[in-house]
């Protein structure tokens, strides 16, 4: 198969840290092979930055497979870049085009401050999660795993939910920076399953809050987080979401 | 948990404006029938009476005041968080990411504001002289007076620039509908698929049919295709 090689303009956001004021610079990269990872162009980038004796570019980055979550490039004005269901990490140089200036941002959000360049603080996510997305399980052995039937629907939708790696997307794309299809995700995959009955009710009243508290938005349905999120998880979970937080709200002491 | 706490979380907050939404969207379905009474080809006499009981009878009396208060709750609350829905993001992008989300989804607050403006005009043109200021009235026989409101309809959409703002704002309130429908369904959290794609459909149907009633109301009176 035949490489083709392309020279482009990357325009990326750099900022030294939380509390600096930043800028776009615009750097010209030449040479890049179409076959490469979208972060391999920014290693062959930093790499040459090294060398030249200036600062590389600060990015998440972890597993490179599209599992963890860690990437979080605003690419071309798409979280993840122009690719669907995709993360930044798997995102390939044969998206663009030869001569292209591309344009790369951090996720831009009160409640994700900026680290360095393109690294973000996502720890909110974390907070989130510590708040509620916990289930009790009873000490001793574990229980066989066949023993809890679990209708096959319910079983598909919370496993479709948990595909949610926890990257932010969903907020970096909301004009409203919500993090609902995060919080829906993880709320809808423990509601579904006999597991997560327990905490079901508290579990919504702590996570909203805990969310309020990390200061981001609400949501207004546009769809922007479904679009961009690399695990496609779907909006409807929102609703689920919104149908838990009222049964509970209403119901809870 | 009090109720306080419930509707002011950020999921609460929507919930107003889904619950109040969806009274509108009632309201406006009781109006566009009742203003349907001009199609009647009777010189308003039916449209006379039909705003007359509206005007007279108690119960559309009590739920006028939960229209007013429905009203402004949802404009204030509205305006409320988008406001606060702004300031979530300080520093904003250098591209938008506009391709995921319709643009009428994203300019809830500009139709919204298209849709007061238009209600002040409105409820000049119409509520103000009606219950304050006065309007000449239509004898029906046997002493059964009532507002000839079909003649104030008729008088203000002579003027065409008056029509052609109610036909944008009409446009206005069918894009704020097309979102607004299916989204309050969504917070209110209808998430199973078969009523979801039920309401959407019906959502759609709602925002092109209730506007475009409204819209050939001020259009049939200023091309005289009622008298």
């Amino acid at each position: 198969m035949s490489q083709n090689t392309m020279n482009l303009k990357v325009k990326v956001w750099r900022q030294k840290n939380a509390n600096a004021q930043g800028a776009f610079v615009t750097y010209d990269v030449a040479g890049i092979s179409d076959e490469m990872s979208f972060l391999e162009m920014m290693d062959i980038l930093n790499e040459r930055l090294i060398t030249e004796g200036g600062d590389p570019v600060a990015f998440d980055h972890d597993c490179r497979e599209g599992i963890c979550g860690m990437c979080s490039m605003y690419i071309n004005g798409k979280p993840h870049g122009p690719w669907q269901a995709n993360t930044t990490c798997q995102l390939h140089m044969r998206a663009f085009k030869d001569g292209e200036t591309i344009v790369i941002e951090p996720w831009r959000a009160n409640s994700f401050p900026i680290v360095k360049d393109l690294t973000v603080d996502r720890s909110a996510f974390d907070r989130i999660i510590q708040a509620g997305g916990y289930i009790s399980v009873n000490t001793g052995n574990a229980v066989d795993g066949n023993s809890l039937p679990i209708e096959k629907q319910n079983a598909d939708e919370a496993f479709a939910a948990a595909m949610c790696i926890g990257c932010g997307a969903c907020v970096a794309a909301c004009k409203n920076s919500s993090a609902m299809l995060f919080l829906s995700a993880k709320v809808s995959h423990l509601a579904l399953l006999p597991q997560g009955a327990p905490e079901r009710k508290s579990r919504v009243l702590k996570m909203v809050a805990q969310m309020d508290k990390e200061g981001f938005g609400s949501c207004t349905n546009t769809g922007a987080c479904e679009a961009t999120c690399p695990k496609e998880i779907s909006i409807a979970n929102i609703a689920r979401l919104n149908n838990e937080y009222l049964g509970a709200s209403l119901t809870a002491q | 948990m009090t109720f306080k706490q419930m509707f002011t979380s950020s999921v609460g907050k929507k919930l107003v404006m889904a619950f109040t939404g969806i009274f509108l969207v009632l309201f406006l379905v009781v109006h566009a029938s009742l203003n349907a009474c001009i199609w009647a080809m009777d010189g308003g006499v039916i449209f006379n009476k039909a705003a007359h009981f509206m005007g007279s009878f108690v119960v559309p009396r009590i739920l006028e005041i939960g229209l007013f208060l429905g009203i402004f709750l949802h404009i204030i609350q509205g305006y409320m968080l988008t406001l606060e829905n702004r300031g979530k993001r300080k520093v904003g992008y250098e591209v938008n990411y506009s391709k995921g989300s319709k643009w009428y989804s994203r300019s809830m607050a500009i139709l919204g504001t298209i849709l007061l403006m238009f209600f002040i005009i409105h409820w000049k043109h119409f509520w103000v002289p009606s219950r304050i200021t006065g309007v000449a009235e239509m004898d029906l026989g046997n002493g059964f007076i009532v507002h000839n409101l079909f003649g104030v309809m008729q008088d203000t959409f002579q003027n065409v620039w008056v029509v052609l703002f109610y036909v944008i704002s009409c446009i206005s309130l069918g894009y704020h509908l097309a979102h607004g429908f299916q989204s309050a369904f969504k917070t209110i959290g209808v998430h199973n698929k078969r009523y979801h794609t039920m309401i959407s459909s019906i959502g759609y149907g709602f925002a092109i049919i209730i506007p475009l009633a409204f819209a050939l109301m001020p259009i049939s009176f200023y091309l005289h295709w009622v008298k």
